[in-house]
């Protein structure tokens, strides 16, 4: 009875605009710094580091924007499943590639 | 729960009149409805993940292969006008999210008013990248027959972006045209996305109006929120990949 309550809760849920204006601050600033960043010479963390910023970026909108952080677990069972199949192709095929015919392309 | 015949007869009927209008008939209650189009629009948007997450691999993949040609590719593109449109795109995710909390706090003149900014957003976005593509035109960057190597085998020294470019040989530069094609296959895709987006905003405006969205039923709302959000997301991506990362 009390998970079906909870269970409600989950679903009535409504994320306070004050929420959403500090995100949108969050992915501005994460924008003006990845630009910003995208100008110093970082070598090869220059990708890493911008691939980190959008990561987190998406994170934010993914959490906050879309609701994950404050939905139910069938929810954030299916995201996070569906986050962790598409890292594990992208890494296996990126692994594929590296690992065979080093430096012959 | 009975298994009199009288009783069973009776209870549809007296169901029928205690659920609101918008809950369907094979579900128990609005919250497991509105969990089900939730969870079904999350796995929507996953295949969509997939189907971007392949044309991320391949250029990652073509990037390390034709390193060379893609830092030059990528030099064409304009950081102040790929920068604004992030803006553009980032601001419309949050009046789509504010739009959500109108539906849901039933506010419908705040509903209508943030989907048309995220309406006028979103064209502003494609206005901007309508604006690039002239330029990839007008540069003959578009591959196909058109294709030109001249910004590559001969950079343009007077372009600050390209001023340090070293010229690249002939079998090097016409690799850029590779960079061109996900270039335009992936933000043509999210163009697309947000063209029919743009569409779905239009619909939804009209109806917005007519009150559809601020009688307590807001799954459209919150289902169409979660598909912008991720477009938003796709270019959160889009953006460094593309523009930013080949700067050195």
């Amino acid at each position: 009875m009390s998970e079906q309550a909870q269970h409600n809760e989950h679903a009535h849920h409504i994320v306070s605009p004050v929420v959403y204006v500090i995100i949108l601050f969050s992915l501005l600033v994460g924008t003006a710094l990845t630009v910003w960043a995208s100008y110093v010479d970082l070598g090869i963390w220059n990708p890493i580091l911008a691939i980190a910023i959008a990561c987190t970026k998406a994170t934010l909108v993914v959490l906050f924007f879309m609701h994950v952080k404050y939905s139910s677990k069938l929810t954030m069972l299916t995201v996070g499943a569906g986050i962790f199949m598409f890292l594990t192709l992208i890494s296996m095929t990126l692994a594929d590639y590296i690992s065979r015919a080093w430096g012959s392309w | 729960m009975s298994d009199s015949p009288t009783i069973a007869q009776v209870a549809p009927e007296a169901d029928h009149h205690e659920h609101p209008p918008y809950l369907r008939h094979h579900f128990e209650s609005t919250e497991q409805q509105a969990d089900a189009a939730g969870f079904a629009m999350w796995l929507f948007l996953l295949t969509e993940v997939m189907f971007f997450g392949g044309l991320f691999t391949a250029y990652l993949i073509y990037r390390n292969w034709y390193y060379p040609a893609f830092v030059a590719a990528s030099h064409q593109l304009s950081i102040p006008l790929g920068g604004f449109n992030t803006l553009l795109l980032i601001t419309s995710s949050f009046t789509m999210a504010m739009g959500v909390w109108c539906a849901e706090t039933r506010r419908k003149s705040g509903l209508v008013l943030c989907l048309i900014l995220t309406f006028i957003l979103g064209l502003g976005f494609l206005g901007v990248k309508t604006v690039e593509y002239r330029e990839k035109i007008e540069m003959r960057h578009v591959p196909g027959f058109h294709f030109s190597l001249q910004s590559f085998t001969h950079p343009d020294k007077t372009n600050s972006a390209t001023k340090n470019d070293l010229p690249l040989a002939d079998d090097m530069a016409r690799h850029t045209e590779l960079y061109f094609s996900l270039y335009f296959a992936m933000t043509g895709m999210h163009a697309l996305h947000m063209i029919i987006g743009i569409a779905i905003l239009g619909f939804m405006i009209f109806r917005a109006q007519a009150g559809a969205y601020t009688s307590g039923h807001v799954t459209f709302v919150e289902n169409f929120g979660l598909y912008w959000h991720f477009v938003d997301i796709v270019w959160i991506f889009l953006f460094p990949l593309l523009y930013l990362i080949s700067r050195h």
